[in-house]
């Protein structure tokens, strides 16, 4: 309390009308920080966590994106009924495309208002029970019923069949089912769900249109015949093909703030720092090391969101620093960054197994193996460490088996004594070696142990 | 305009019942009398008349000539007729065998089979003139009233036209002459009979000219209608009736035959007319004489005037009176013309016709009061009437049939509803025979065999009829070459035939044809790969046989489809059996059989129960059941079946062979009959192409469509552009090339060289099989060499997994780590060329 009372007087003296306009000045430009700041933060981790919605843009898919448009408007509009199938790996952006043109189809006059869409996926709807159940919810079929649960699963179809029958090409509803994780729907018993399907959108039923979505290239390969026979294989490939050039414009595409942006200098001022780096050959070598590893724009969005963080009041501007960090982090080495946390005795314990398996070539060990492996090198080369006992190191050796660094090749039984179950490591002999290197204060008899496991001869 | 749409009908017999059918408890009636319920006006149709009935659309009712007239044990009004079909309702692709222009008028003798000529009483509209002509004979000119006349020239068999048979032709024209439509106005409740007006040319000729001017009047007077209004709008409507009632009659006096009063059907009306008026305003001085101005306006129009109090006298005295009224009429006609333009003159004007000839107008206007009451007292017997057939329609209804709000909306209104009868809906689809059909069309209403949903599935809970809703805009046409190609190239597009299977649809036709006539149970097994035909053609047969069996050429038959993938499980087969003889069983008593058509290997259960009871049921010594049975194998029998079953399915076998080349060019360009889409190598190429991989019909239409697609999108700015060989080319790759390639040449670098490193592993190893820890030493390797910075190993999971999801590798669960074996998804030859090409 003291001291505010007297710095409060202190100002009070002093020229109190200017420090007060600079404490408000002060106050003004932090508020406006922190505002940039917010917004910064708000706009783009939405952009990369909602990757998939349509607010966003596409990149490298216009042709697709054209047709399945056309696809969709020729339903609506023309009541034709299709099927397709939209494939390509994760995170290529299958679920943006269709959001994107179902968004654009709404938009259109023809087609407000005149289609049915049921969203399905494959790993909430498990079976064809639920599928159904959840088909004649999203139709809002079941107040025919009125509030009746429904009866079997045998009355459900029929139900489902009949109403989908009585429709006709130019007075029905065009109907558009959404198969998302097609893949699963595969497995249902007889495929009878995907046959149905199929069939109404190949006979003068009710216009439906059925579009999958799957990661899967050999999807065909799963379908049944009569559900591939009545399968279009229509096939809409979504494939990450950009190059390098397109996938550093997509960079700044993405960080870019939008025009509409609150304060419209500090965007500029940003936009412009966003071009540098992206000209900028650290920046350039982080998203080639990326973009080698894999295409896909969700990784990018990984990184750029772990980059974006580093962003605060005090650090408004995105650096090459901190997409390198970024980077760093994005790419480190899960179970090598365990290791660094082990004590000595659990790293020598690793480095016995990794002889283990260079002198045995692979073949899983026990812990008596280890144990043995490690009493050879405590006894003929050791300086510095420690001769524990076997209970001690059979903890150690346990925690390893819990850290998942060690994995035993069958289910420990109650029978079989702990030491003599067969385990293998999970660690490659370069990991190993990798984080020795970076593992702080290790004794140096441990490092030339590991490096030779002939060295104690 | 339709006065349908205002008022309430009511359908009544005309006279006594002709004759009965005990057995199938069936009366029959020489006439039916519409009453409508507003205007109080009663019109008789009887036998042998032209009507409209109403279709899918209101402006499009269906022409048909009335052939029998009954009513059945649930007491629903049932006519037999004859169709005629409009051009509209001819395929389109069949039109142009026509070779000529067609009038909107003329319509076609109607012998399409299949057809049901059995419709409901109550969607019978209004009667009309059916003319035969010969084929080289003009249109008669007709000025007015167009929708009213229709020609016949030609018959339509649903293949082909041809000329009128001398039979049908004198059949027609006789119809014409004995037809004759009784109306009288309900209020003076007084039955009317036919009278047969001798009229002369000139008359005619007359009329037919000053006609139009009527018509224009009406349409004035309409918009005039500014003072009383209701009475006038109520006037309009029923102008709108009159108008198209009356040119029939005028027709009719040109073929020299008339047949029917036009004045009688006039007096009627005007006196419909006046009792509207009478309920809308007082019967004050003023407002009658406004009155009179409406009808003798419409008198004027119409020529012969018949009084219509005195009925005795009238058939006698009928020429006499028209010879007078048509004097009469000619001369006010002229002044007539103006008298819409000023409402101010009208009284000064009417009086001239309204004195001058018009006694048996006088009548009505003088005694509007007492014909009220006798009104009201007839509209609260028909009301009565009306409820109680409502009533006894709901109750047959909700036992017999399943569409219970359809058939009352039927009933107790005649709006055009969609759910009213039609016709179209056949045409449309002629081989979507509804699941189950039964011969007997005594509770099929129209002229279709009614789309009951799904009679062979199971009926859900409390008789629900789901519906999809209806689409808010109508669907486009075809605006294009290209589009209306797609459309006839979809698969649920259905043809008039289908080629390339009579060979098989004869067999399966005769098979079936000889159980029934025989009286026998028998199994066929039917089998072929999917898509060439095999259900298509057992439709087709099913649809002729059920055609057959209502001309009485085979006895009736019932037909269940029991397809195992909609089934959920195989002993649903039963209930969907049991559904079929509940419904129809217990209203029909005769033979019973069923063909059941089915995808086989999905009703196979452990114990193969279901297909032994099948099977085993045409072998019992009195069962009626022919099955048969469509699957895919052509072993399954020997396959998977036990030898009890097999044994009973019996050795009639067929199987479908995959089409060839020439068969789908022929499916193709027949679909495409008329429209100028695709070149002739361009298909061929196709044909050849599917026919070498699958011989699936489906997929050869589909690559098809695609392929206008592409061109769709290849053309530039409506320029008409035919389907060539280069669009074909690129739907065919887009279809059957095998993706992996293509994903691995867009696969990102470090994938890439993962499935190097595993193709190095396979080397070294000689194993085709590797855990990731080996090939990841490998992928080390590979990243020194081309100097790249090596990929850590929870990277290379990534990529694995990757990889993995995408199905180019198949990898173990992932909790292995670096333990987890991988396996290439494809050949690694085509791993080595996908690497390789760049």
């Amino acid at each position: 309390m003291k001291p505010s009372a007297m710095s409060k007087r202190k100002l009070k003296e002093s020229s109190a009308e200017s420090a007060e306009s600079i404490s408000q000045l002060l106050v003004k430009t932090t508020m406006h920080l922190a505002r940039n700041y917010f917004w910064v933060q708000k706009i783009l981790r939405e952009r990369f966590c909602h990757h998939f919605c349509a607010a966003g843009k596409l990149f490298g898919m216009e042709q697709q994106y054209r047709h399945l448009l056309e696809l969709l408007r020729r339903t609506t509009v023309h009541g034709e009924s299709n099927s397709a199938l939209v494939i390509g790996p994760r995170g290529s952006g299958k679920t943006a495309l269709l959001n994107h043109v179902l968004k654009d189809l709404r938009e259109m006059t023809q087609v407000r208002e005149n289609l049915l869409e049921v969203h399905l996926n494959g790993l909430l709807q498990t079976n064809d029970k639920v599928a159904l159940k959840e088909i004649t919810r999203q139709l809002q079929l079941e107040n025919v019923v009125g509030d009746k649960v429904f009866g079997s699963f045998a009355e459900n179809l029929a139900f489902l069949l009949e109403a989908l029958r009585k429709g006709n090409r130019t007075s029905s509803c065009p109907i558009l089912f959404v198969l998302d994780e097609f893949d699963l729907f595969v497995h249902h018993k007889n495929q009878s769900l995907l046959y149905n399907l199929f069939d109404i959108s190949q006979s003068a039923q009710t216009p439906v249109t059925v579009i999958g979505l799957t990661c899967r290239q050999d999807i065909l390969e799963l379908l049944e015949k009569r559900v591939k026979s009545r399968f279009s294989h229509r096939q809409i490939y979504l494939m990450n093909s950009f190059d390098f050039k397109q996938y550093i414009k997509i960079f700044k595409n993405q960080l870019s703030l939008p025009a509409e942006f609150p304060d419209e200098p500090f965007a500029q001022k940003w936009n412009n720092n966003v071009q540098h780096l992206s000209e900028d050959k650290a920046v350039q070598d982080v998203l080639q090391k990326l973009f080698h590893h894999s295409k896909d724009l969700r990784s990018l969005h990984l990184l750029l969101m772990l980059a974006v963080s580093a962003v605060t009041v005090h650090h408004p501007l995105l650096t090459a620093a901190d997409l390198q960090e970024a980077s760093r982090q994005h790419s480190t080495d899960s179970k090598a960054n365990i290791v660094h946390g082990l004590s000595v005795l659990e790293i020598c314990l690793i480095i016995a197994m990794k002889h283990l398996n260079e002198v045995y070539d692979g073949e899983p060990f026990n812990f008596q193996m280890v144990y043995n492996e490690f009493q050879k090198f405590i006894q003929r080369k050791a300086h510095s460490m420690y001769n524990f006992e076997k209970p001690v190191v059979m903890k150690a050796f346990e925690h390893l088996l819990q850290l998942e660094l060690v994995q035993p090749l069958e289910r420990p039984s109650a029978r079989a004594q702990r030491e003599f179950l067969l385990l293998k490591l999970l660690l490659d002999s370069s990991q190993i070696m990798e984080a020795l290197q970076l593992y702080p204060n290790c004794p140096t008899d441990v490092k030339q142990w590991a490096a030779s496991s002939l060295s104690w001869l | 305009m339709n006065t349908r749409q205002q008022s309430k009908l009511i359908y009544s017999w005309y006279g006594k019942p002709l004759g009965s059918d005990r057995k199938l408890r069936t009366s029959h009636y020489k006439g039916i009398l519409i009453t409508s319920e507003s205007s109080k006006t009663e019109t008789c149709i009887q036998l042998g008349d032209f009507i409209l009935v109403e279709g899918v659309n209101a402006d499009q009712p269906y022409v048909a000539q009335l052939v029998d007239l009954y009513e059945d044990g649930a007491q629903h009004k049932h006519a037999v007729v004859q169709w005629f079909c409009r051009l509209e309702e001819i395929p389109q692709n069949q039109r142009k065998m026509l070779k000529r222009d067609i009038s909107a008028q003329e319509v076609f003798f109607d012998q399409v089979l299949g057809y049901d000529t059995d419709i409901a009483a109550e969607t019978i509209i209004k009667s009309i003139m059916v003319i035969p002509l010969h084929l080289g004979e003009e249109l008669p000119v007709i000025t007015l009233n167009k929708e009213q006349t229709f020609y016949v020239k030609q018959s339509w068999d649903g293949k082909c036209f041809k000329v009128l048979s001398p039979d049908t032709f004198s059949k027609l024209k006789e119809a014409n002459k004995t037809r004759g439509v009784i109306t009288n106005s309900s209020k003076a409740s007084i039955p009317s009979d036919i009278f047969t007006p001798v009229k002369k040319k000139t008359e005619s000729v007359v009329r037919s000219a000053t006609k139009p001017k009527k018509i224009d009047m009406e349409i004035e007077s309409k918009h005039s209608s500014s003072k009383s209004s209701l009475s006038k709008e109520r006037h309009s409507q029923r102008m709108a009736n009159n108008d198209i009632k009356t040119p029939t009659a005028r027709k009719k006096l040109e073929l020299n035959s008339p047949t029917r009063s036009k004045g009688r059907l006039l007096g009627y009306e005007v006196l419909g007319l006046l009792d509207d008026d009478c309920d809308a305003t007082a019967p004050l001085e003023q407002s009658a004489t406004k009155r009179k101005v409406k009808f003798t306006n419409d008198i004027l129009g119409s020529p012969p005037k018949i009084p219509c109090s005195d009925d005795k006298s009238k058939s006698t005295t009928q020429s006499a009176e028209h010879h007078q009224s048509d004097i009469m009429r000619l001369s006010p006609y002229t002044k007539v013309n103006d008298f819409s333009d000023e409402d101010k003159n009208l009284q000064e004007k009417d009086d001239v016709p309204s004195l001058g000839g018009y006694q048996s107008s006088q009548s009505p206007v003088v005694t509007p009061r007492s014909r009220r009451r006798c009104v009201q007292k007839t509209s609260a017997l028909i009301a009565e009437q009306i409820s109680m057939l409502d009533q006894e329609d709901f109750l047959s209804d909700s036992d017999s049939s399943y569409s219970l709000s359809s058939e009352e909306k039927e009933d107790d209104d005649d709006d055009d509803v969609p759910c009213t009868p039609e016709k179209k809906t056949k045409s449309n689809r002629i081989l979507s025979t509804p699941k189950s059909s039964r011969k007997s069309a005594v509770h099929t209403p129209a002229k279709t065999l009614r789309k009951t949903p799904l009679k062979g599935t199971p009926r859900t809970p409390r008789n629900a009829t789901p519906e999809i809703p209806r689409r808010i805009q109508a669907t486009q046409e075809p605006a294009s070459v290209l589009e209306e190609a797609r459309l006839r190239l979809h698969v649920s597009a259905i043809p008039e035939s289908l080629p390339c299977r009579e060979e098989e649809f004869q067999d399966i036709y005769n098979f079936v044809e000889s159980k029934l006539i025989d009286g026998t149970g028998g199994c066929m097994y039917i089998s072929g790969v999917p898509g060439t035909g095999k259900t298509a053609t057992v439709h087709e047969v099913i649809r002729c046989l059920q055609q057959a069996a209502e001309n009485d050429e085979l006895p009736p038959f019932q037909f269940v489809e029991i397809n195992g993938m909609k089934l959920t499980d195989p002993h649903q087969a039963y209930v969907q059996i049991l559904e079929v003889l509940k419904i129809r069983g217990h209203s029909f008593f005769s033979l019973i059989f069923l063909s059941l058509s089915l995808q086989l290997d999905l009703l196979w259960t452990q114990k193969q129960n279901v297909m032994y009871n099948l099977f085993d049921w045409p072998t019992q010594r009195h069962s009626k059941l022919i099955i048969l049975a469509i699957a895919n194998t052509m072993d399954l029998p020997e396959r998977i079946m036990m030898n009890r079953v097999a044994s009973r399915l019996g050795l009639t076998r067929m199987s479908f062979q995959p089409y060839t080349y020439k068969q789908l060019q022929q499916i193709v360009s027949s679909r495409l009959k008329g429209v100028k889409a695709f070149e002739e190598d361009a298909v061929q190429l196709v044909s050849r192409k599917v026919a070498a991989l699958s011989g699936d019909a489906r997929r050869c239409l589909d690559i098809c469509r695609r392929a206008t697609e592409i061109c769709e999108f290849a053309r530039q700015k409506r320029a008409p552009e035919m389907v060539r060989m280069a669009h074909v080319t690129e739907a065919i790759d887009e279809m059957f090339s095998s993706p992996y390639v293509n994903a691995i040449r867009n696969a990102s670098l470090h994938e890439q060289i993962f499935l190097k490193a595993i193709l190095a592993e396979f080397r070294r190893a000689g194993v085709e099989e590797a855990t990731v820890q080996q090939i990841y030493h490998h992928h080390v390797a590979l990243c020194r060499m081309e100097g790249l910075q090596s990929p850590t190993v929870s990277e290379t999971m990534a990529i694995c997994s990757r990889l993995g999801a995408c199905r180019l590798l198949l990898v173990e669960a992932s909790s292995k780590y670096l333990h987890m074996r991988v396996r290439l998804n494809l050949s690694q030859d085509d791993v080595m060329y996908a690497l390789r090409e760049e």
